[in-house]
């Protein structure tokens, strides 16, 4: 059994820790998080100013257009990839496919998402998060399913959206219900979590919490469809605390400009001056879809239980 | 008149450090462009990515990257965390990226290597008392050497992930570091590996408002000196900083 427990003790220090692997995704808030399948691309991104880079077989648009199964990139990609950055390295997993974790996380990626743009490969259960060393991202389009993702060890979240489209409506919808049942929740009186938590499906403890502090006890990104600057910003003033591009930069026309303006327009958010100046002459977008189109076995989000 | 204190908040773990500060009864301003440094008496650089922020100052119509090199000058302090102890160096170990490069200090980016090394462990930092501090590591940096003016504060050992395997890989250095540095000042300003902002332990964030406050002037004490001999037989070797 290669992962046994996530916490080692040698001495005095102690790797794998739950404030270990959250303290991570605090260190990137406030960033973009890009999509790469190469060195090359992982290269502009760093150039650009992301904070990491998330390593995969192909940007969810592709996946889109080209069908099949979609599985964890080649190791030796992932590894060209950590080679050729020095900022944190994410790779994708399958929802469920915990021996390719149990390999990304061999290979020295600094996080994993267990991430419905994938084809999963458990259609009812996700992987136990907490054996790794590591932190986990994983998707989520309510309160319910983010708080399920934790309690399974997940140390940061992000909205599901819908990936490789370019339509930024789904994130919306997901950050705004995530956000609203949390501020809902926050006001709720003690004695109806319990009902509360049996209705949305999420561990009671976890529903305490929230309601206490009034956000998740993890970081909790925006992810799926934002292409522009100002779909960043969107996320931003919304409240998420930093971003996810996939096929958004490097499907669209000019990657180098487009990936440092939504660098630019992610810090800068509230900044409506910054904004305008950095969404000038940015090339061709990527070809969008509208999330709308998709059928219904087409769409990504509704993946993961 | 309590002091404000300024939170670089370009990219990084901004709301902790102002959590941090708040708790200590001071006001916490976020920092985004120069002329917010006008209000605050001492400035925070968060944990984050080194690479955004350098990019993030360099390229940007506002002027904050002189800013703050002004502030620095003006014996303003300064307390970089992670990123922004990368930042405040001189020297930035095999890297060209941008940086403020106010402190006597060579700094090697994420020394310990990937995030399965990061850690937590306790610190013995004689200035914060007899309590040992839980210092938690993300990807941190070390400083291989600095120069005569810069107090050493707490090191870890190099045998801690990938450092004692890595340290001392360049031509011209001894590859017997048994130790390196993770927290120093120097005059104004203070820097750390680990992030004390995510913990309930707020005795480094007292320590930066004392020097802010004209309370903890810089010096070498004599436990201090116990301290570095105790710990290190062997001291790191000494450099030649490089002109940046």
């Amino acid at each position: 059994m290669a992962v046994e427990t996530k916490e080692k003790k040698g001495g005095n220090i102690l790797t794998g820790s739950d404030k270990v692997k959250k303290a991570l995704p605090q260190m990137l808030k406030g960033g973009v998080i890009m999509d790469v399948v190469n060195a090359e691309q992982a290269k502009i991104a760093e150039a650009a100013g992301a904070v990491a880079v998330m390593a995969l077989e192909r940007v969810p648009a592709d996946i889109r257009a080209e069908g099949g199964v979609s599985r964890m990139s080649d190791p030796e990609l992932v590894a060209k990839i950590i080679e050729s950055v020095s900022i944190p390295v994410m790779a994708k997993a399958r929802i469920g496919h915990f021996v390719e974790a149990q390999i990304l996380q061999s290979l020295g990626v600094d996080c994993i998402d267990e991430s419905e743009v994938l084809t999963p490969a458990d259609e009812e259960y996700h992987i136990d998060k907490s054996k790794f060393e590591i932190p986990f991202v994983c998707g989520a389009r309510n309160l319910g399913e983010a708080l399920r993702r934790i309690g399974e060890g997940a140390a940061m979240i992000r909205t599901k959206g819908e990936a490789g489209t370019g339509d930024v409506v789904e994130a919306v919808r997901h950050a705004r219900k995530i956000l609203g049942e949390i501020r809902a929740l926050s006001i709720m009186p003690r004695e109806e979590l319990m009902t509360y938590a049996k209705q949305i499906g999420a561990p009671f403890e976890l529903v305490v919490k929230v309601a206490e502090e009034g956000k998740l006890p993890v970081v909790n990104f925006a992810a799926g469809g934002i292409a522009t600057p100002a779909d960043a910003a969107l996320m931003m003033q919304i409240g998420v605390e930093g971003v996810f591009v996939g096929s958004g930069i490097f499907k669209s026309g000019n990657p180098e400009k487009r990936a440092l303006a939504i660098v630019k327009a992610t810090t800068f958010y509230q900044d409506p001056e910054v904004l305008a100046e950095v969404s000038r002459n940015l090339g061709e977008p990527m070809v969008g879809r509208t999330a709308a189109s998709l059928a219904a076995t087409e769409t990504l989000a509704t993946r993961g239980w | 008149m309590a002091s404000a204190i300024g939170v670089l908040s370009l990219q990084g773990d901004v709301a902790e450090h102002c959590r941090s500060i708040e708790a200590l009864g001071r006001r916490a301003i976020q920092i985004r462009y120069a002329r917010q440094m006008d209000s605050v008496d001492g400035l925070i650089i968060p944990g984050g990515e080194s690479t955004t922020i350098a990019k993030l100052t360099a390229d940007n119509a506002d002027a904050i990257f002189d800013r703050i090199r002004e502030f620095i000058d003006a014996g303003k302090p300064v307390y970089g965390t992670c990123m922004g102890s990368i930042f405040l160096a001189k020297e930035i170990e095999g890297s060209a990226q941008g940086r403020l490069a106010a402190m006597d200090i060579k700094v090697r980016r994420n020394a310990f290597g990937p995030q399965r090394f990061s850690f937590e462990t306790t610190l013995n930092i004689p200035v914060l008392g007899e309590e040992p501090l839980n210092a938690i590591f993300i990807r941190g940096p070390v400083i291989l050497s600095a120069s005569e003016n810069v107090e050493v504060m707490a090191r870890v050992d190099a045998n801690i992930g990938r450092l004692g395997k890595t340290a001392g890989s360049l031509p011209g250095e001894s590859a017997l570091y048994d130790s390196c540095i993770v927290m120093a000042r120097q005059n104004n300003l203070l820097v750390s590996s680990f992030h004390p902002e995510l913990t309930d332990d707020l005795r480094v964030h007292h320590y930066f408002l004392q020097m802010v406050e004209g309370l903890a002037p810089a010096k070498v004490s004599k436990d201090f000196e116990q301290f570095v001999h105790t710990k290190t037989p062997h001291t790191v070797n000494p450099m030649t900083l490089a002109a940046v």
